[in-house]
């Protein structure tokens, strides 16, 4: 079973590495929403330190959901979903392994490059470390929602914009948490590790749940 | 290795496909399903994978491994090659080896490795190209091959000629006819006559 596991793992990494698995969009996609803010709000470098962290949050839940829409559809529509439900691996773990690969493929870089684009929004030495920090325990939820909302729409066409009204709603808690640990970072009043410590139960209860929930539900969609 | 299936109706969409179907496949033996284009024949192979629920009746082996499900005893060959593009085909039997094979042999027979296998489809040159770069009938080829690099012992094939050329029918043919031998059994869903000896058939009317 380990075997299988490495062997999904290995192939959802080099498809998402490969020209057009869509890992870079991730990122670059990630710049784009945080260089348009200052256009939008103006050289205002107070204002843009406050909503620092919201604005990096927001985009990183953005850039998150983007390419999760093709996390189980590319399967279903070439036929590997038919036999990955009767593989050696139970389904709740090839949803868990895919999330895994897709998590370090797309959404890993982009916690390593917050830090770089939060400079742009203004935030402090300290800050940028902490909402890295932030953004790497809570993206790992925010993939695996997005799982649930891929499995709920896999065999819809247009299913990326479904995704997105079914998933969104589902990760606020994720961002209130984020935010607030992101914020305190960058010298609010509150302090960080509350909210810290709720985005990683989040995480971890996300890594529990979502799984079964993605399983289920692609097994819905078979017949 | 016994397959049964016993009264067994299917539903689509509401419809009924077929109902009271029985028969019954013993090791080394081979039934082609015939029928009408949306007589069920696509429908029936699914259901016997496991990836169709039955409308009434049953399936059953007997003499198979007792703890596994009937579809992971199967190989599923469908409409679509289930190859992912981007690629090697290579890097995709490796990968299908690895998810499907079980975890002991079934009736002593080991799985042929990826390149014997891709040798035995004669697309031993192709090993490193990638899957989008491939013909639609090489990329079938690939697809058969993946029946080999895992050993199971029921071959659930839907159209299997579809895009082969006469040379790879014939090489089909050839790979159908070891793993009858080795006790295998194998369910084909097809319009064109199979280069196989066929033990049994069963024809499906359309549904009016």
């Amino acid at each position: 079973m380990r075997k299988a596991a490495a062997a999904l793992f290995l192939r959802e990494w080099r498809i998402a590495r490969r020209i057009g698995g869509g890992a870079a969009i991730g990122l670059v996609f990630f710049l784009i929403l945080v260089t348009l803010i200052p256009f939008a709000i103006g050289p205002d470098l107070r204002l843009l330190g406050r909503i620092g962290p919201a604005v990096l949050w927001i985009a990183g839940l953005l850039a998150t959901l983007l390419g999760v829409d093709r996390l189980f559809q590319s399967d279903d529509e070439d036929g590997s979903l038919d036999l990955l439900v009767h593989g050696r691996l139970p389904l709740e773990l090839v949803v868990l392994v895919k999330c895994a690969a897709h998590w370090l493929a797309s959404a890993l870089p982009l916690v390593v490059a917050s830090p770089l684009f939060g400079l742009m929004l203004a935030l402090d030495g300290k800050a940028l470390g902490l909402v890295a920090a932030s953004l790497a325990v809570g993206t790992p939820a925010l993939t695996l929602i997005g799982a649930i909302g891929a499995s709920l729409t896999v065999s819809l066409r247009r299913g990326g914009l479904l995704l997105a009204v079914v998933a969104l709603p589902l990760t606020i808690p994720v961002l209130i948490f984020g935010v607030a640990a992101a914020s305190a970072a960058s010298g609010g009043a509150a302090p960080f590790a509350p909210p810290f410590l709720a985005l990683c139960a989040l995480t971890l209860a996300a890594i529990a749940g979502a799984p079964f929930a993605a399983a289920w539900a692609l097994r819905l969609a078979r017949d | 290795m016994r397959l049964r299936a016993d009264h067994i109706a299917i539903e689509r969409g509401g419809r009924r496909l077929f109902s009271d179907l029985s028969f019954e496949l013993q090791s080394g033996q081979a039934l082609a399903v015939r029928g009408p284009n949306g007589a069920g024949k696509t429908s029936l192979l699914r259901a016997v994978a496991g990836l169709l629920p039955l409308a009434e009746g049953a399936l059953s082996v007997e003499g198979g491994d007792d703890e596994a499900p009937l579809g992971e005893e199967a190989h599923y060959l469908g409409h679509a090659d289930a190859l992912k593009s981007a690629l090697t085909a290579r890097e995709n039997l490796e990968f299908w080896a690895a998810m499907l094979a079980p975890g002991g042999m079934i009736g002593g027979k080991a799985p042929m490795g990826v390149p014997a296998a891709l040798d035995r489809v004669g697309l031993h040159h192709a090993i490193d190209f990638p899957v989008h770069a491939l013909s639609a009938g090489q990329k079938r080829r690939v697809a058969l091959a993946r029946l080999m690099v895992a050993a199971r012992p029921l071959w659930l094939l839907d159209e299997p000629l579809t895009a082969l050329d006469r040379a790879a029918q014939e090489r089909l043919g050839e790979i159908m006819r070891d793993h009858l031998q080795a006790g295998g059994l194998i369910v084909a869903a097809t319009h064109a006559p199979l280069d196989l000896e066929i033990s049994r058939e069963l024809r499906l009317e359309a549904a009016p």
